[in-house]
């Protein structure tokens, strides 16, 4: 087996081209025909070239979109499932992404109409219901001296998803027909963000996440066998177990605030690339970050491509794509 | 090397004393075995030597600091743990996990280089898994599990190392494999070892030391020769043991006779 640091630059290289390749397609592909020379045609106006129009205005927030969102969710997956040694475990497993629906639902359902630095209620409500959860998540894992136990935040994160999920229905309960086809809407995920300034807003924290999860994946590698022996070997457990959960719970409200609850992204991706490059974290990592943005650029492709009669939400492909898929993973083993 | 001072241990205030008011000191070069019926507090002994879990009272030094002062990384640089078993929720290849073991000399960001890839595959062959490197580790028998996980801890360079029952679900064999594996490693490796066992036949092959723990307290401790007779078998096992020097392996061999009442 080669040296770890060529393995990193194959692996990078590798998965970088195919985001490249997934960046350059995706806004051409669409209900209508585009072509790339006509987009950087500098001879026609902007005003004029209908091509450059659709390029950067409609579908290019949309793939950039699909590319945070992507990275996000499937580097969040593979954090939760090192963490909680778990390999079913998703960026919804310990009821972030919940919290972040709630927080939507009530935006939605009771009009809140507060918009901070040009980012609407929806979003904000989200997140700060992503944070809410994983404050939740947090006290319960600090409560504990000695680290967390990863059974009773298992427990917790499902305990606390139907929480959330019963104050969501409740709120659907007293939301009105309008109202309430909003929420369903939202809760089916959309990358349809219209504008760059959503994606900008979500950017920084993405960023300070990823910057956060750098420094993580060998103390990943060491924990997935066990807090006690990873401790051993020189891991501080209790410092990189609360770096992780912080930085994952992070990167995953920032996601769905963007698009909503888009599924399986985090659960597929990881394993997908555990098949590709094996199980070191610091090549699972980089290259699930990599691999999810390019695969859900490809998911909202399908997405707004495979039905005539509109767009479909991303989360309806994601599911529909994964969850077959990932049944077969299963199976397969 | 290590000193332990009147340690207790409770895994909640107030709780009951898992460990209660040991002191053991671990000399260098020396091969120490930790016996005593389930639940008597090796594990945790262990543990705490190692550093992983903090004492409710007394004090442990290694070269002369508290366990405390110690960075984690520095102290692993120079303590390795080897825990009872070892599950992987993920597809490793047998050489991702030895050369885990390199964790506490490299820095955050620094990746293992042909020096600690060479270091991986000298502690692979040392226990005799050289030609598994390629294997999934979760695909191992308990036994293979067992000298990856030990080959991982030799990676860390350690003077010290803890075996968590290291011959616990082994076949004979394979008992037999780890027990020469370990007498060469603390002979020809100069590798100081405590190990934790409930098998005194293995103990008494091959431990120059015993540590005897009942209900969280030493029982006895010292040379095996002194330590394991009929007397200290019966009041740890409630076990009535005839206790003699075997003819051709020359050393102590323990066969349980009776339940006493």
């Amino acid at each position: 087996m080669p040296l770890i640091r060529k393995r990193l630059i194959v692996t990078l290289t590798g998965f970088g081209l195919l985001l490249l390749a997934a960046l350059v397609t995706g806004p051409l592909v669409g209900s209508t025909h585009i072509s790339l020379a006509r987009v950087f045609d500098r001879s026609l106006p902007f005003a004029d070239n209908t091509d450059a129009q659709i390029f950067f205005i409609a579908r290019l927030p949309r793939v950039l979109a699909a590319a945070l969102v992507g990275a996000a969710l499937a580097a969040a997956g593979v954090v939760f499932q090192a963490l909680l040694r778990n390999p079913l475990a998703t960026p919804d497993t310990l009821g972030v992404s919940s919290g972040a629906a709630l927080g939507a639902m009530l935006a939605i359902t009771f009009h809140v109409d507060v918009a901070l630095g040009g980012i609407p209620s929806i979003p904000l409500a989200s997140f700060a219901g992503s944070i809410g959860a994983f404050g939740i998540v947090y006290a319960l894992a600090s409560a504990r001296r000695r680290g967390l136990s990863t059974i009773l935040l298992l427990l917790a994160g499902v305990t606390m998803t139907a929480f959330f999920q019963a104050l969501i229905l409740f709120t659907q309960y007293l939301a009105d027909f309008t109202d309430t086809f909003r929420t369903v809407r939202w809760l089916m995920g959309t990358l349809d963000v219209g504008s760059y300034a959503p994606i900008l807003a979500a950017l920084p924290f993405v960023l300070v996440a990823f910057a956060m999860l750098a420094t993580l994946p060998r103390a990943l590698d060491l924990i997935s066998l066990g807090t006690d022996a990873a401790a051993a070997r020189g891991v501080n457990v209790v410092v990189a177990e609360r770096l992780a959960l912080a930085s994952a719970s992070l990167a995953t409200g920032a996601a769905v605030s963007l698009a909503g609850p888009v599924g399986f992204i985090g659960l597929v991706v990881p394993h997908l690339v555990r098949l590709v490059v094996g199980s070191d974290h610091r090549l699972v990592l980089p290259a699930s970050a990599l691999f999810g943005a390019a695969f859900l650029i490809g998911c909202d492709a399908v997405a707004r491509t495979v039905w005539s009669a509109g767009e479909l939400p991303v989360g309806i492909v994601t599911a529909l794509i994964g969850g077959p898929f990932f049944l077969w993973l299963l199976v397969r083993k | 090397m290590l000193h332990a001072r009147h340690v207790s241990f409770a895994y909640r205030a107030g709780g009951p004393r898992v460990i209660d008011d040991v002191s053991v000191a671990i000399a260098p070069g020396e091969l120490v075995g930790v016996l005593g019926p389930n639940g008597s507090g090796k594990t945790t002994l262990l543990k705490m030597l190692s550093g992983t879990l903090t004492p409710s009272a007394g004090t442990i030094q290694f070269d002369r600091r508290p366990l405390s002062g110690w960075k984690r990384r520095e102290l692993a640089r120079r303590i390795a743990l080897v825990p009872q078993d070892t599950y992987a929720p993920f597809d490793f290849t047998v050489l991702d996990i030895v050369l885990m073991g390199r964790y506490p000399h490299l820095g955050t960001f620094a990746l293992e280089g042909p020096a600690d890839l060479l270091i991986a595959r000298q502690a692979l062959a040392s226990t005799g898994m050289s030609s598994f490197e390629d294997r999934s580790f979760a695909t191992l028998s308990g036994g293979e599990k067992q000298r990856v996980v030990i080959a991982s801890a030799l990676a860390q360079r350690p003077e010290l190392l803890l075996l968590d029952e290291p011959t616990a679900s082994l076949d004979l064999g394979n008992q037999l494999d780890v027990q020469l594996l370990l007498a060469g490693l603390n002979r020809d490796g100069g590798v100081t070892m405590v190990l934790s066992t409930h098998d005194l036949n293995l103990a008494a092959a091959l431990c120059r030391h015993l540590i005897l723990l009942g209900h969280g307290r030493v029982v006895a401790q010292g040379p095996t020769e002194d330590v394991l007779t009929p007397d200290t078998v019966r009041a740890l096992y409630g076990v009535e043991a005839d206790i003699h020097r075997h003819p051709i392996a020359g050393h102590l061999t323990v066969t349980p006779l009776a339940r006493v009442p």
